[in-house]
């Protein structure tokens, strides 16, 4: 059980998630667990319930899991996948409102430093113009 | 009323096979406005719940109704899926097979919150919204012709998204060209109270 928070890269697109979670790699290394997914559950594109909750369960770790989105479905689809949860996980699981991209290295980033899940998130949102 | 399991298995059978023979409508609607998949998703997920229509309608209505919203969640793949999967899950919280109009009308308020909540949306967005909050509005009346009210209510709904602005969801990022269209989510909604109707009026 890695002692840093995980990341889940949620897209539309199977590649973009692919994509993301290679850049996360290659500049973070794998110190942060990761998990990605993308598609609809036809394999066309989309977002998986089913999908979220088996990225989250890859990525878990007990310091929580920061997941990040891409559009509309993948958020509303995320914050279900979270609530079908056992309740004990779900607090420990935050949706960053941050670009997907560049959202997942900068959280990665500061997971990898050790830093509480409240910290990845704020560092992903701070992306985020206001 | 009583809603037995033949009851059930009728009720999902034709809203199901309502949403999935409107798909190509749907998708061409969201295709306007949206990304063009609400009709293919809502196919996909009402397929999945005709495929285990026996299954889901062998439980009390509660389960059965929450059986078909998880069927929907984990199926559907857009934002549709949570948004009417939270629907059906929750009118499945608090309806027992005997249940009266009030009752209805009670869970389904309770159900319409539960979908605003969900899509952090509310009436007058141009979403689903604007056709299950009039929806809800006959409900809470009495009085004859229920079934017949319910359609009138739920078509004129439909269309009085097409002046609409939307506001949120994937048209909103079209601002006010999606004036002039009607609200994929809208219309869906429209047929399954219009399926629902059908089954009421004994015409399914």
């Amino acid at each position: 059980m890695s002692e840093n928070v995980g990341i889940v890269i949620v897209s539309h697109s199977a590649d973009v998630a692919r994509g993301t979670a290679q850049m996360v790699e290659q500049m973070v290394g794998r110190e942060v667990p990761l998990g990605w997914c993308g598609g609809d559950p036809g394999g066309g594109l989309g977002t998986s319930v089913e999908a979220i909750m088996a990225a989250i369960e890859r990525a878990w770790s007990e310091k929580g899991v920061a997941i990040l989105v891409d559009l509309g479905g993948a958020e509303t689809n995320s914050e279900m996948a979270i609530e079908m949860l056992p309740e004990s996980r779900r607090d420990r699981i935050v949706v960053c409102n941050a670009p997907v991209v560049e959202g997942a290295v900068m959280a990665a980033t500061e997971a990898a430093s050790g830093a509480t899940l409240e910290a990845v998130r704020r560092t992903a949102e701070e992306l985020t113009p206001v | 009323m009583m809603i037995d399991r033949e009851a059930r298995k009728l009720l999902f059978e034709t809203v199901a096979r309502r949403v999935i023979e409107s798909a190509e409508e749907l998708t061409d609607l969201d295709r306007a406005i949206g990304d063009g998949d609400h009709g293919a998703n809502m196919r996909r997920g009402f397929e999945a719940v005709l495929a285990s229509v026996d299954e889901l309608s062998a439980k009390n209505l509660g389960e059965s109704l929450k059986g078909v919203g998880t069927t929907l969640v984990m199926k559907v793949g857009g934002a549709s899926g949570p948004l009417y999967g939270t629907l059906f899950m929750s009118l499945g919280k608090s309806l027992a097979d005997d249940v009266t109009q009030e009752q209805i009308a009670e869970a389904f308020a309770a159900a319409i919150e539960a979908v605003k909540a969900r899509g952090k949306s509310d009436v007058g967005q141009k979403t689903m919204l604007d056709v299950l909050f009039p929806v809800l509005g006959v409900l809470r009346e009495s009085g004859a012709g229920l079934p017949l009210r319910l359609k009138a209510t739920a078509r004129e709904a439909a269309e009085r998204t097409v002046p609409m602005r939307a506001i949120r969801g994937r048209a909103s990022f079209l601002g006010d060209r999606s004036i002039g269209h009607m609200d994929p989510g809208a219309r869906s909604s429209e047929l399954i109270v219009d399926a629902v109707a059908d089954v009421m009026e004994g015409f399914a």
